[in-house]
């Protein structure tokens, strides 16, 4: 049965790859037929990867022909002249028209920006807070991890003290795997409790996003993990949660830390200095981590898509035969980035819950 | 849009995004599979130690009728041994009895005979006395004829005394 079902699951996998590689050549064309349509002429892998990977006011679908395909999303800026000002992205056409006083930058320093022209000419950028692709991605995943969780909170008030079924049975190891593995012997057996609902929202939401991530066709592939600000955010509450719950034992520690020696601490503030240093290298190095990670997975994957178009742009045989071998290896890449989304949820909630423990840790 | 710079906009809404998810989670679905985790895990631990418990009661139960098994035994053979003792007493003092019963018996019989021997011999006596009476009258009555014939007739006498 077991061994059925992982068939199934890897059948499964490899045609999502197959759909996810065809779905990227088909964008990619579509962005060699854009840079033909622009003057550029030739396949840039640059901003074609970074292009995936970053943001945008609209979600890029598929090109088909000439033709793109793409969800127009909503634009909500605050303009000093002219208050809250909100259009969809579709007014744009892709960079190629202006909307009121603003523009889509398409080069130079500010690209991909929305630029407002002031009544006295002068260009500033007004404050953005547009529903963009990574916006979009991000409620749909919100949107289905409160679906998926209420759902099996109910399953739990519904049919309590029984065997978990479906949907429950699935991410039960999950939850017990982030309290038994993580909770409990990083923050302990006391104290872990209040820190559960924490952790296994940004467990799931890290880890959920990860695999959305990786689905090359909408609403997937967006890389909302892998975005700087996403993670900046996450790292933020591991922050806020590490210094309102720190107790007075941590403190002591930071400030005045107990076994080192004093002229560490006085008359200059080493230590103190240093911890100090720490409390904000930790969350920063959490955000750095998974941001990194989820990118650099998305731009391995791209940048073996890029090979192939690299290489066809040379001779069109020559593009066919090295496609063989960068789908292969962007479908070992697509499977090791399946375990890198586990890991990286991991790794980010059990840092998270050791830096709890740390906070909430008593007098030894 | 830069790469390694947050973008203000995706801060806001994902601050927003983040603690939505994180408030209805809690309490929508953590707060009700914590619990129900708990609450399961406790039943089962119950549930174990009950089991645990009527183990050892069990247990305990069987030792205690091999307890008493033994114990129904070792009254049972103290039992039968007591009976046996009992029955070899009844049939020692029944014996004993039997045998001071016999010699009484005995005993009376004894002295019954002498007491009837006393008798008898004091009955021959005064037979005796009675005969020598008779005797003597009747050598009175013969004293006719001669010394010879009286001879004769106490002779006669005694002897048919001694054969009486």
């Amino acid at each position: 049965m077991l061994r059925e079902g992982r068939l199934i699951k890897v059948i499964i996998g490899a045609l999502a790859i197959v759909v996810f590689t065809a779905n990227f050549i088909l964008a990619s064309e579509s962005e060699e037929s854009h840079g033909e349509a622009s003057g550029h002429g030739k396949f840039d892998p640059g901003s074609f990867i970074f292009g995936h990977i970053g943001d945008s006011y609209d979600w890029h679908i598929i090109d088909i022909g000439q033709k793109s395909i793409s969800i127009p999303l909503p634009v909500i800026l605050f303009s000093k002249e002219k208050g809250i000002i909100i259009f969809w992205s579709s007014r744009f056409k892709h960079g190629h028209a202006s909307y009121k006083d603003f523009r889509l930058e398409t080069e130079g320093e500010n690209k991909g920006k929305i630029i407002e022209t002031l009544s006295d000419g002068s260009e500033v950028i007004p404050f953005d807070i547009s529903i963009t692709k990574n916006i979009a991605a991000l409620f749909f995943s919100i949107i289905l991890i409160l679906i998926i969780f209420i759902n099996v909170g109910n399953a739990y008030k519904k049919r309590p003290d029984q065997p978990p079924r479906g949907l429950q049975s699935l991410l039960e190891p999950v939850i017990l795997f982030v309290r038994d593995e993580i909770a409990k012997p990083s923050i302990g057996e006391k104290k872990y409790e209040s820190f559960m609902p924490f952790l296994l929202t940004v467990f799931f939401f890290i880890w959920i996003n990860n695999m959305l991530g990786l689905i090359p066709i909408f609403p997937g592939g967006v890389n909302v993990t892998g975005n700087i600000a996403v993670t900046m955010v996450l790292a933020f509450f591991t922050f806020t949660v590490t210094a309102i719950r720190g107790n007075k034992n941590y403190w002591k520690h930071i400030f005045n830390t107990p076994g080192v020696p004093i002229w560490l601490k006085l008359p200059l503030p080493i230590m103190p200095v240093v911890e100090t240093i720490g409390i904000f290298t930790k969350p920063i190095v959490l955000m750095i981590r998974l941001f990194a990670n989820i990118t650099a997975g998305h731009i391995i994957v791209l940048g073996f898509v890029s090979l192939i178009f690299l290489f066809g742009e040379i001779q069109p045989f020559l593009g066919y035969s090295v496609s063989v071998v960068s789908i292969m290896f962007i479908i070992f890449m697509t499977l090791l980035e399946l375990l890198v989304a586990f890991i990286q949820a991991y790794v980010f909630t059990f840092l998270s819950a050791l830096y709890f423990g740390m906070a909430v840790e008593d007098h030894h | 849009m830069g790469l390694l710079m947050p973008h203000t906009g995706t801060v806001i809404w994902m601050l927003i995004g983040f603690l939505a998810v994180f408030f209805l989670l809690k309490k929508f679905a953590w707060k009700p599979v914590l619990n129900a985790l708990k609450h399961r895990e406790e039943s089962i631990e119950n549930a174990l130690r009950a089991a645990d418990a009527a183990k050892q009661d069990m247990e305990r139960l069987h030792i205690d009728n091999e307890r008493i098994i033994a114990e129904a035994k070792q009254e049972r053979d103290r039992i039968f041994k007591e009976a046996r003792d009992l029955k070899e007493t009844i049939v020692l003092d029944a014996k004993e009895q039997a045998i001071s019963e016999a010699e009484k018996l005995i005993e009376t019989a004894r002295s019954n005979i002498k007491s009837e021997k006393n008798a008898a011999i004091k009955e021959i006596r005064e037979y005796a006395v009675q005969l020598s009476v008779h005797i003597a009258e009747k050598l009175l009555q013969e004293k006719l004829a001669g010394d010879k014939e009286q001879k004769e007739l106490i002779d006669k006498l005694l002897r048919d005394i001694k054969t009486n």
